[in-house]
């Protein structure tokens, strides 16, 4: 008998392939884009909230995003609409008490985990490109284990998309009562797509019906579920939109309050 | 379309090729130019090679159509089934180059051992029937199952195994992760409407190593079934992990209100307890499976299935004197291709080793 039945060897070889990656297209074009995308928009983020001016219009009442709501003891009293219980060290952003769950809530998001584990943690930079670390452990203990709570900050997120909604109802304003101009669109157009992102969230998708194992007994939930599926299809493109709308509202507030612009009225 | 605007692939044009060739011992890129055809795709001009330059250039295939899996190479750096990558896609002037599968050891050529992948296939529990109802008598209804058909399209090509970085760049990953496509089964079956067992996602979580996981997702851009493996299958699973074992609402609303604690199938009782508290395995020892030799594990297989037995280690086909495989039968001693489980492995299985604990198992005994 010239055969032998063999039991396999312990570890072997790989295929002994000297170039790291071997990919001809602009596999670095993404992250790189994703970096500065998320950069500029942190820069300009950090530079206004500690700005603390130049956040409420008095005539129009548009307020925004970034100081709602506005919570220390420096705030006009229009933007106020929780009480002005925090001292006012220029260190403690007006709005306190939602921008770091707002934070949190981005910074736990599947999507934007998948953009800034790729772009800034290079693990992996693209797809079949070696990852930039010598060992890795994922998601499997602290502080990345922390991710894990996405789903509170989803329902902070949810409870602070309302206030927005609610700021954007209270701008429907004039000095003559009731007012509307261009700056009302862009608070509203602002508002629906928060609320796109904040609806769209994987977290979100499984607390509204995912976590079912029977759709056929909840009917309701299941179609909750359809439509939220359809919109997290979504969730990058809506992650990134609202990264625009955030800064185009804030920008826009902060132009009518330092009176650079005058806000182009429709009504009154 | 090439850059002067002739179509790609048109009768008889010349294409440049770089090759992988080797094998565990080492290799390098050949150069090979090759004549390519309109509409022809990688593998057909890797089978001109076969027929012309390179007659011993090995490579796995089937089906040519996209369903068998076989194929899977990469191209261009990609992971990608060969059989379903058009030349036209390349520019003419474009070398395209192939390489084995990274992240499995190759064995020559294109051809690599994929055999990591069917360990963890076999570690993952099999479907669990439900109690009382007897086979024939399943009845599900379309909105329960249509979450469970999409992985149910997996033609098992391995790509998303190959691509995803937790094993690809940490070989020292592979014994405590099993990979995208092994969470998607995961994820089939804790989606299953009929599925007894509870304990799903405690096993995904502590033994399939879900939490290696960064959903960067890489599995789901290779998918050659665009199956949306991190959104429909990796997320949700995460999210059941967080239900059990990282909500404390839910944990104090189970230990207020006793839900979710429905009483457990045979099959899940006996592993839960193992999967929780379980440390870290040995490395290269399978976790269940039966054989193992040990009398208290085997009793407590008896009961349900043990995670943590061993599995008699398979043998690799029988080789000839020089310790490879035979090219041809002729050359062999013996009639047909050798088994690719080893000679020493007769079908059926003792049913004492498979995977599979009937929930009235227990009434025979």
């Amino acid at each position: 008998m010239t055969s032998t039945a063999m039991r396999p060897r312990g570890t072997r070889a790989r295929a002994a392939i000297a170039a790291r990656t071997l990919r001809t297209d602009r596999w670095w074009l993404a992250p790189l884009l994703t970096v500065v995308g998320l950069t500029a928009w942190v820069a300009y983020a950090t530079v206004r909230v500690f700005m603390h001016k130049w956040y409420w219009v008095e005539s129009y009442h548009y307020l925004t995003p970034f100081y709602s709501p506005c919570v220390t003891d420096r705030c006009v009293e229009g933007a106020s609409h929780f009480g002005r219980f925090l001292p006012g060290w220029w260190i403690v952003p007006d709005a306190a008490l939602t921008l770091p769950f707002l934070l949190l809530f981005r910074l736990t998001c599947y999507y934007y985990r998948k953009a800034y584990y790729r772009s800034f943690w290079l693990s992996p930079p693209a797809c079949a490109v070696p990852d930039g670390h010598t060992t890795y452990s994922g998601e499997t203990r602290f502080p990345l284990l922390g991710q894990n709570l996405h789903r509170y900050f989803f329902y902070a997120a949810a409870i602070i998309s309302l206030i927005n909604t609610w700021d954007a109802i209270l701008a429907f304003h004039s000095p003559k009562g009731f007012g509307f101009g261009l700056g009302n669109i862009i608070l509203l157009g602002n508002v629906v797509m928060l609320w796109a992102y904040t609806i769209s969230c994987h977290s979100c998708r499984h607390i509204i019906g995912g976590r079912l194992k029977h759709f056929s007994t909840s009917p309701v939930r299941y179609r909750a579920w359809t439509f939220v599926s359809k919109l997290n299809v979504r969730h990058m493109q809506l992650a990134w939109i609202t990264l625009g709308t955030l800064a185009l509202t804030d920008f826009y507030v902060m132009a009518v309050a330092a009176e650079w612009i005058d806000d182009l009225r429709f009504i009154n | 379309m090439g850059d002067n605007g002739s179509p790609a692939g048109k009768p008889g044009a010349k294409r440049r090729f770089r090759i992988w060739r080797g094998d565990e011992n080492g290799g390098d890129l050949r150069d090979y130019t090759v004549e390519v055809n309109e509409g022809e795709v990688v593998l057909d001009v890797i089978h001109r090679l076969q027929a012309t330059d390179a007659p011993d250039l090995a490579c796995r295939w089937n089906c040519k159509a996209g369903k068998c899996g076989s194929c899977s190479m990469e191209i261009n750096g990609k992971p990608r089934l060969s059989c379903m990558t058009r030349m036209s896609t390349f520019t003419e002037d474009e070398t395209v180059t192939v390489t084995p599968l990274r992240t499995f050891p190759v064995i020559r050529d294109l051809v690599t051992d994929v055999s990591f992948n069917y360990e963890k296939a076999r570690e993952t529990p099999a479907f669990a029937p439900p109690e009382g109802v007897a086979p024939g008598d399943y009845r599900m209804q379309q909105v329960d199952v249509e979450r469970s058909q999409e992985f149910r399209k997996c033609i098992e090509c391995f790509l998303c195994q190959n691509v995803c970085h937790v094993i690809r760049d940490h070989e020292e990953n592979k014994p405590a992760f099993s990979g995208p496509r092994y969470f998607i089964r995961a994820a089939e079956l804790d989606m299953h409407p009929l599925d007894a067992r509870t304990d799903r996602r405690e096993y995904a979580q502590a033994e399939q190593g879900l939490g290696f996981c960064n959903i960067t997702k890489c599995c789901t851009e290779v998918c050659p079934e665009h199956i949306k493996i991190t959104d429909n299958a990796i997320i949700p699973m995460k999210e059941r992990v967080v239900d059990r074992r990282y909500d404390p609402l839910v944990w104090l609303g189970s230990k207020i209100f006793r839900r979710g604690q429905e009483p457990q199938s045979t099959a899940g009782s006996a592993g839960k307890e193992s999967v929780v508290h379980s440390g870290v395995r040995q490395v290269g020892v399978h976790s269940h499976g039966g054989g193992s030799g040990d009398p208290s594990a085997e009793v407590q297989a008896q009961k349900g299935v043990n995670w943590h037995r061993e599995v008699p280690h398979p043998t690799a086909p029988a080789v000839d004197a020089s310790g490879k495989l035979p090219l041809t039968e002729l050359t062999f001693d013996r009639a047909a291709a050798p088994s690719p489980f080893g000679d020493d492995v007769t079908f059926p299985l003792p049913p004492e080793h498979l995977n599979f604990a009937h929930p009235s198992q227990d009434e025979k005994h």
